[in-house]
């Protein structure tokens, strides 16, 4: 039973931030959602000592509303002090990581976060933190049901903004031409990411959930060219990340979220070889054959 | 006060351990960042910085001891590892860099994670501290490993003073160094070994997520001060030491605060005080100046609007209402009238009850303006052939900046003219 509740506990981070990843990496965003999700965690710390809990709603929106915040004031840095934006990302963020760190050995006896459950999470303790109604019943993992309504929460913000997503996506001034506020969009999108890193943050911690934002949707992209083809197989690579790699970490018994990061990655590397139109291998055959076509050509030509 | 006179005088060797460590990693890796920072490849130092956990796992596996040549060793071949794969990645198919670059940095690090708890678990009791990698250990640096950094750190910094004009020239105009057969590639080659040494031996003090910090923040700091390469990047090596020697103090007056995290703490306080109080690119000085900008554009404007009012009544000297005011030039009332109260100030108008009148120094002045926007007009048409009624904006702007040496090089140049090309007088 517990091996289900930690492979659905991973299919829906996974799949969530699969969703989002999409957005992020087409919006040339990645290092963007890298950020947030370090940049979360003096929320997380702040919150979690304001509520005393790690799964409660309020703790969700605060340590989100740092997410959003982190972008503004990489935005700020950028076009008000005229620092790159790579300097800016880099900056940022690693204060705001400094700054939750600093925070967790103060309140070390108050809250009950540690460093490496920051880094990789601890998916594996899903299970054990039930939630448990009054009259005794068991419900199942308390993870779960935040992560599903987070999931079901990003769902349908992506299937109600679908249009305006797409069009600031692809093509941001013919939005702002028909009325779509680009920047609303933008923080809306943030505000989705920070929510998500902020509820996968104890399952997969703070960088493991990147390799889930960005692995997946980049192999989705070298395999299609339809766009809502590529986030449902974004969201279908998610499922299988989380399968394969909890059996991963039982065979060598590492972290799991370790190993979902790592199964994302050779399914990005199986992509980046044998895609039928994007792959390495495809593309250096067809170098070849239009090397030899044009050998042949000019060979008939000089006859 | 005991413990900073304890801490100062270094009578302690662990604390001359610790100090003269962090000061050698920040200072390092701050000249050697400076350099990725210039060619905005700021943040392939964090996918480095992550992607060194694998390989002194494997190298931990492999060698079975923790001899920290071994591991930065591993450390060295998977760092480099990942910065080949971002360039082959972006190079070899439609993925852009920053994808890339996250891709590498998490899956690297996921591998990384999965071999450390998976050596935790195998109960190996040499293990322990192999995770040290993770958050740094600069509080508990010890006389051999001092050895081992500081030899790098001498590599580091002796081969960017060898190779200082390469590299400048590299970071600012790649093509032209190619076209004037410099060795481009392997440059690139050499200053990507640089960053990745440079994070192998930083990531000892502050870690792996916050070695970016390392690299990028004095960097940028520094950049806000001055325009100068060489100042930068020793201004940029001041920061990085006074935040590891700070960062090394507060972790040896309360033990229980983390080293590296602090290191890091005080570089983003330097860097983002540096962000907004720098004088010129400051975010301060810069508003100041944007601010008195402003307030110089609507105050001539405003002269130049009673001068204009004035000429069409032949009476300079007229008293002037608000409403009058705002029917030539639409601005609320509240920006003309803290206009209107700056020139008072200045002695360019006076207030006569309800009304506004032109001083002789304000007339002057407002005529100045007048005559600039005429005199421009009538450059644009006579010397660049500009029709007439396409003048107007272009005046309107360059009518603030202009100053008196050229207000006589376009007299002289123009043959002090009457009159502007819509037949206004130009008045002298």
């Amino acid at each position: 039973m517990n091996a289900f509740w930690i492979i659905l506990t991973g299919s829906l981070v996974a799949v969530t931030c699969g969703l989002l990843g999409c957005y992020l990496i087409l919006r040339k965003m990645a290092m963007v959602g890298d950020a947030i999700s370090h940049a979360v965690l003096p929320g997380i710390v702040l919150a979690f000592l304001f509520t005393g809990s790690r799964d409660s709603v309020p703790m969700l929106i605060g340590a989100g509303a740092i997410g959003v915040f982190t972008t503004f004031l990489i935005e700020f840095f950028h076009r008000r002090g005229g620092l790159q934006t790579d300097a800016s990302i880099g900056v940022t963020f690693t204060w705001l990581f400094a700054l939750g760190i600093i925070l967790i050995s103060v309140f070390a006896g108050k809250v009950d976060l540690d460093q490496d459950c920051v880094l990789y999470g601890e998916i594996a303790y899903v299970p054990i933190d039930l939630w448990i109604t009054k009259s005794g019943f068991i419900m199942g993992p308390q993870a779960v049901y935040i992560l599903s309504l987070v999931f079901i929460l990003v769902l349908s913000f992506i299937l109600f903004g679908y249009k305006e997503l797409y069009l600031t996506t692809f093509d941001p001034a013919f939005a702002a031409a028909i009325g779509i506020s680009t920047s609303l969009w933008h923080y809306m999108l943030m505000g989705a990411v920070s929510l998500t890193t902020v509820a996968s943050f104890e399952s997969v911690g703070a960088i493991l959930v990147v390799a889930l934002l960005i692995a997946n949707p980049a192999t989705a992209y070298l395999l299609t060219e339809n766009f809502k083809k590529m986030l449902s197989l974004s969201a279908l690579l998610g499922v299988f990340t989380s399968i394969l790699g909890y059996f991963l970490a039982t065979l060598i018994d590492g972290s799991i979220a370790g190993a979902m990061s790592t199964v994302a990655g050779i399914f990005f590397l199986l992509a980046f070889l044998f895609s039928p139109k994007e792959g390495v291998i495809y593309k250096s055959f067809l170098k070849r054959s239009n090397i030899k076509l044009a050998k042949t050509q000019m060979v008939k030509n000089e006859k | 006060m005991d413990s900073l006179i304890e801490f100062f005088s270094f009578s302690d060797p662990n604390i001359r351990y610790v100090v003269a460590g962090s000061v050698l990693l920040a200072a390092s890796a701050a000249i050697v960042g400076s350099f990725t920072f210039l060619k905005k490849k700021a943040l392939s130092g964090d996918a480095v910085a992550h992607s060194v956990l694998p390989g002194v796992c494997l190298a931990f596996i492999l060698s079975g001891t923790k001899n920290p040549f071994y591991l930065v060793l591993g450390a060295f071949a998977t760092g480099w590892l990942s910065l080949v794969f971002i360039d082959n990645i972006v190079a070899r198919s439609k993925i852009k860099e920053d994808t890339a670059t996250g891709l590498i940095l998490s899956v690297f690090f996921g591998v990384g994670i999965l071999l450390l708890t998976a050596i935790q678990h195998s109960g190996n009791a040499a293990q322990s501290g192999l995770d040290q990698f993770l958050f740094g250990k600069a509080a508990s640096l010890v006389g051999s490993d001092l050895i081992v950094f500081s030899s790098i750190s001498v590599i580091l910094i002796a081969s960017v003073i060898l190779f200082f004009k390469e590299f400048t020239l590299i970071a600012f105009d790649e093509n032209f160094a190619k076209a004037i057969g410099f060795p481009v590639r392997g440059l690139e080659l050499l200053l990507t070994t640089l960053t990745v040494l440079a994070v192998v031996i930083g990531i000892q003090a502050v870690g792996v997520v916050l070695m970016a910090a390392m690299l990028i923040t004095p960097a940028a700091a520094a950049r806000f001060w001055t325009d100068k390469l060489r100042v930068m990047v020793i201004l940029a090596a001041f920061i990085g030491a006074f935040s590891g020697i700070c960062g090394a103090y507060i972790s040896y007056i309360a033990p229980a605060m983390p080293t590296g995290p602090w290191i890091v703490m005080v570089l983003s306080i330097l860097a983002i005080g540096s962000f907004f109080l720098a004088p010129r690119k400051g975010i301060m000085s810069r508003y100041l100046l944007q601010r008195k900008n402003q307030n110089q554009i609507l105050e001539e404007n405003l002269l130049k609007l009673f001068y204009k009012m004035g000429e069409k009544d032949q009476d300079y000297l007229k008293e002037r209402s608000l409403k009058s005011i705002q029917e030539k030039r639409p601005y609320s009332f509240r920006k003309i009238k803290r206009g209107l109260q700056r020139l008072l100030q200045q002695g360019f108008l006076e207030r006569k009850k309800d009304k506004w009148q032109l001083t002789l120094a304000g007339k002057s002045k407002g005529q100045r303006v007048v005559k600039l926007h005429r005199l421009w007009e009538l450059y644009l048409t006579e010397k660049m052939n500009i029709a007439p009624d396409h003048v107007h904006d272009d005046a309107e702007t360059i009518e603030h900046i202009i100053t008196p040496e050229i207000e006589r090089k376009l007299e002289k140049k123009l043959g002090y003219p009457k009159t502007d090309p819509h037949q206004s007088d130009i008045p002298y």
